[in-house]
């Protein structure tokens, strides 16, 4: 078995392997399928100061390789959150990490105060990145300055590990993650999805009731690996990569390309085990390859 | 869970009949619920499909999937043979409720390939006492799938749009909807015709569930992509639904 360990900000992960916001409920839907327990965390549905309905049906296209989500993220706000839900999975042995979302930084300051006070919520994922609002959310993401301030805001009232999720709706994802860094982030997350659209021809209408969506799935993987590369290149905190992994060799791509740690997200939806699969495939490639650690490989990419 | 497949026979041009089983015994089932499936070799098929368990057979461990072929996923499907496996998470969903005032006589509307759910419910209310009377609506006589299995749990009512099987029109307009009362309306089909029996039962007073079809990414919760509108405000299709009572519902009826 090789050493899967690695570290995020103040956080010691089990193994480099978590699950990407939105695209895995609150963990509990998945205790079905294997033990939660056993990835290196887990990032928790998009939570908000106050409760939203989301955008209206239809909220999903497929796509070629990949799906357009308006999700618009719906969830009962932090209050409910910290109240009904933090209580059922306090317990289980992994890092319970959840997504910060908002549409002005006083709501993200006053989400983060209220998350800084459940003990067992070790980081936040700050989303500056989201495309299904219509308000905030992207806006933040895809402007250096913009993002900084709203860093700079949430890093003065949380002292735990606090990870930055970029938009790759930008010209360049590296001056946003150097933002970030300059404020305090402990890490940055990326990619949030790709904005997109689908059209019924025969209705000559959009599918999506938002017109345009976010793009998630293996078609986006290469823009991913890209963004992941170019970020790791220009900022010293641990970058964790995310965009179409489907298994543990794409995981690894993220690994060589600089990735400390990774999420997987719309793979959930069809193999409920591929994050567990996706451990075990890595622990095996590291072991085939006469690898002792994982970080080893991070950032390991031959030119 | 990787189930095998038994049978699968062709019911007309565009329907089939998958019978699948496993070594294992299958988990219980109820009418109502769904299976979202894994469709191998079709490569712009990327999300697993969502399709109704049509029959669930406790003593012989089967599991029945009736499936219309509506693009390239439900049509790989369909060349799926003799002990081929196929990936399938389920039970999923919600399933129908049974009346809850005296009466036995209840109704259960398909459309189309909305019958599939109705089989396995029509089964399941025999069992416990009560008498189904189906009523199948399709376009031609051809497209009326499972009449006699139906014909062992209950009475079976047809429409043609074309006329060339039962009476000739659209499944609201059948007579028996003037000459019977039903203590309990359930249907699946496409909306309109959901829509047009809910306003039905609305105006008779006769309570009445619906089994909806809304377009999912994972089956089980999660994405939060399937949701309907409901008085409750926004709720999962997959989840806690496909079946919903028509007063949970916002629409025009
Ligand atoms: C809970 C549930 C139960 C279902 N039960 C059955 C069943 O028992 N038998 C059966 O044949 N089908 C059933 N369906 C519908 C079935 O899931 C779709 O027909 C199937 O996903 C189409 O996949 P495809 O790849 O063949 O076609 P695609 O290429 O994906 O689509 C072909 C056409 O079908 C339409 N379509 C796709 N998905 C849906 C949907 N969910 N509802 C309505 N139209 C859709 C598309 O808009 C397109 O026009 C059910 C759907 C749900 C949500
Ligand atoms: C249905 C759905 C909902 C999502 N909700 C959120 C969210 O609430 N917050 C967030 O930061 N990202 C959200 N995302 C983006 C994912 O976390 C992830 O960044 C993206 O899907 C790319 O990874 P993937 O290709 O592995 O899915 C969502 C994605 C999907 C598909
Ligand atoms: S389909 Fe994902 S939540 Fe219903």
């Amino acid at each position: 078995m090789a050493d899967l360990r690695v570290k995020i900000g103040q956080l010691d992960l089990k193994n480099p392997v978590m699950t990407a916001s939105g695209t895995f409920g609150y963990g509990e839907e998945f205790s079905d399928f294997f033990d939660i327990s056993r990835l290196g965390g887990y990032i928790v549905k998009g939570t908000t100061l106050a409760p939203r309905q989301g955008n209206a049906y239809p909220r999903m296209a497929e796509t070629p390789a990949g799906m357009l989500n308006a999700v618009g993220l719906q969830n009962k706000g932090v209050h409910y959150f910290a109240d009904e839900i933090y209580p059922r999975l306090k317990d289980i042995d992994s890092h319970l990490i959840v997504n910060v979302s908002g549409s002005a930084i006083e709501d993200y300051v006053a989400c983060t105060e209220k998350i800084a006070e459940l003990e067992k919520v070790t980081a936040i994922e700050l989303n500056i990145s989201c495309p299904n609002v219509k308000q905030g959310g992207m806006a933040f993401g895809t402007c250096a300055s913009s993002a900084g301030d709203i860093v700079r805001a949430v890093r003065k009232v949380y002292p735990k590990t606090l990870i930055v999720k970029l938009s790759p709706n930008v010209t360049d994802i590296t001056e946003i993650a150097r933002a970030a860094e300059a404020e305090g982030a402990d890490s940055v997350s990326l990619i949030n999805t790709l904005l997109g659209m689908a059209i019924d021809a025969d209705k000559r209408r959009p599918v999506l009731s938002t017109v345009t969506g976010g793009l998630s799935g293996p078609c986006v993987k290469p823009v991913a690996l890209r963004m992941v590369w170019q970020t790791a290149r220009a900022v010293k905190i641990p970058v964790i990569g995310l965009g179409g992994i489907m298994n543990w060799k794409d995981a690894v791509e993220f690994l060589l390309a600089g990735a400390t740690a990774i999420q997987i997200g719309t793979a959930n939806f069809i193999d409920p085990e591929v994050t567990i699969k996706t451990i075990d495939g890595i622990n095996e490639y590291l072991n085939k390859n006469g690898y002792s650690s994982v970080s080893k490989i991070i950032g390991a990419l031959e030119i | 869970m990787d189930l095998s497949v038994t049978e699968n026979s062709s019911l007309n041009e565009n329907c089939f009949l998958l019978k699948l089983t496993s070594d294992q015994k299958l988990p219980d089932m109820l009418p109502g619920q769904f299976a979202e499936i894994k469709v191998e070799g079709s490569p712009p098929t990327f999300l697993r499909r969502p399709i109704s368990i049509n029959n669930y057979c406790t003593e012989t461990n089967e599991l029945w999937l009736l499936v219309q072929k509506a693009g390239d996923g439900t049509r790989t499907m369909g060349n799926l043979k003799k002990s081929d496996t196929l990936n399938l998470i389920f039970p999923l969903g919600n399933s129908f409720s049974f009346p809850e005032n005296n009466s036995k006589s209840v109704l259960l509307v398909g459309g189309g390939i909305g019958t599939a759910p109705m089989l396995f419910w029509g089964k399941y209310l025999k069992e416990k006492g009560y008498s189904p009377n189906f009523l199948l609506g399709a376009r031609s006589a051809s497209d009326l799938l499972q009449l006699d299995d139906l014909n062992q749990y209950g009475t079976v009512y047809t429409t043609t749009e074309d006329g060339s099987y039962g009476e000739k029109g659209l499944v609201t307009q059948h007579s028996i909807l003037q000459d019977k009362n039903f203590g309990f309306i359930y249907a699946c089909g496409p909306k309109p015709m959901m829509v047009a029996v809910a306003r039905y039962a609305k105006t008779r007073s006769v309570p009445c569930e619906v089994s909806l079809e809304n377009t999912m990414a994972c089956g089980f919760g999660v994405c939060l992509c399937c949701v309907e509108n409901t008085v409750n405000g926004h709720i999962c299709v997959c989840t806690e639904g496909p079946v919903f009572n028509i007063n949970e519902l916002l629409w025009q009826i």
